[in-house]
């Protein structure tokens, strides 16, 4: 139970979780913060309807968190749940990997014109140069891509860009 | 009256060196992030220019996350951003090698690189290390500093094998920094005395590992491996160059010229 002004409002986990699916990454719109894999819990205190969402960045200095966190708070407040009935947590460990990008994520990121990564990143291991992996192009399906610069237009994406349409794109790269 | 014996560690001490090491991992990511910014519209081509701005981004978001954490071990109500813009040059425990001007870009590359080279084995210490906050903060850092290592280590290739210019001024940076190399991995007090009680990663494994890098990547650069030759140091006990003072006038003026502005 949730208090909101007057009366009160009976509200779920499940109820949570599915308000946060209309949360997008402010940078990737396409994406919402459940597809980035990016809400790690939420917990609702059944004493005292107190909410708790735990939240951890992409990148340490990812500038979207502070947009996130706002955009979390006011779709929360649209359900009558107020900032004293929230608590935001920040969580930096277990890091963040996009290996918790949803299928979903994964499919939305494509049809945006972003290339998904292409592996696993637990337990992968770098070397210099050439262990870039196979990226095929969003734009023409096309595997002739080359590594433009691991970084790109935001802390998680790389510039590539196709050998066949000429295309440049980002690739949201593996971490 | 005599002193026999030297006291044993007392834990508001031992708090104390915490907080001397924490700030000093943050002063030396935020120095180094703001000497990275430095770079944002006058990079030499748009890839690179972003790239170092990417990289700057990464340190800023690490340098803010040793801020919050001294600020909760000082206990004295100062916040983050207190941490980072009221204090002084002399209170700013970064070593002396990340406040050093960005120069070309082979100046940048190399300082990076040598950065780097320390910065991931590190990290990978603190991982490790029973201090879950900061165990934290390098989880999260160390698969940042894996990137920038590739970034740093594959550009001293092209410059050290690449024209009789990068070579050139590949080998001036050379010159000017790596006198500032030891003292990445030259232990502070506070460092001495946390690694001693292993609160802090011993500098030496850290030094082995980050010399095996930084002979394979010349090797491959075609650089000669200088000379150990003079090391320089005092950034990581107060004693600065001249830079840092330049720096933090630049960074720190906003909130001196409108204290406790916010936006």
């Amino acid at each position: 139970m949730v208090n909101s002004g007057g009366g009160t409002v009976a509200v779920t986990e499940a109820q949570v979780w599915g308000w946060l699916a209309d949360v997008s990454d402010p940078e990737v719109p396409v994406l919402s913060v459940l597809d980035l894999g990016i809400v790690r819990a939420v917990r609702l205190d059944a004493a005292s309807g107190h909410l708790t969402i735990v939240i951890t960045p992409t990148y340490s200095g990812c500038p979207a968190m502070d947009v996130i966190g706002t955009e979390i708070r006011l779709r929360l407040a649209a359900e009558g749940i107020g900032p004293q009935q929230l608590t935001l947590e920040n969580q930096l460990s277990p890091a963040w990997t996009t290996d918790w990008l949803s299928a979903e994520g994964r499919r939305k990121l494509t049809a945006y014109g972003i290339a998904p990564p292409a592996e696993q990143a637990a337990g992968r291991v770098r070397a210099l140069f050439g262990d870039s992996p196979v990226v095929q192009c969003p734009h023409c399906g096309s595997n002739q891509t080359q590594l433009l610069s691991q970084f790109g237009s935001t802390a998680c994406k790389a510039l590539y860009q196709c050998q066949d349409c000429r295309e440049p794109f980002d690739y949201f790269k593996c971490h | 009256m005599e002193t026999i014996t030297s006291a044993p560690e007392t834990p508001s001490a031992i708090q104390q060196q915490r907080l001397q090491f924490v700030l000093q991992l943050a002063d030396t990511s935020l120095v180094l992030g703001h000497r990275l910014s430095e770079w944002c519209g006058h990079g030499p081509v748009l890839e690179q220019d972003i790239a170092m701005a990417n990289i700057g981004l990464d340190f800023l978001g690490e340098a803010r996350s040793y801020y919050q954490y001294a600020a909760e071990l000082e206990g004295a109500g100062r916040t983050e951003d207190e941490l980072a813009f009221l204090r002084a040059a002399t209170e700013y425990r970064n070593p002396l090698l990340v406040e050093q001007p960005n120069g070309d870009f082979a100046a940048t590359v190399l300082r990076q690189f040598l950065f780097d080279s320390y910065h991931l084995p590190f990290l990978e210490a603190l991982r490790a290390g029973p201090d879950e906050k900061l165990a934290a903060i390098a989880e999260k850092s160390v698969k940042e500093a894996a990137y920038h290592r590739q970034w740093s280590a594959e550009w001293v290739i092209r410059l050290g094998d690449g024209t009789p210019e990068s070579r050139r001024r590949l080998d001036g940076a050379l010159r000017d920094f790596w006198r500032y190399t030891a003292e990445l991995t030259t232990p502070a007090p506070a460092e001495t005395a946390l690694a001693d009680l292993g609160l802090a990663p011993n500098l030496d494994d850290v030094r082995a590992l980050q010399q095996a890098h930084i002979a394979e990547v010349f090797a491959e650069a075609t650089l000669p491996l200088p000379a150990s030759g003079v090391a320089q140091k005092g950034g990581k006990t107060g004693r600065h160059s001249e830079h840092l003072g330049y720096l933090l006038a630049e960074l720190q003026y906003m909130q001196r010229a409108y204290p406790g502005l916010k936006w």
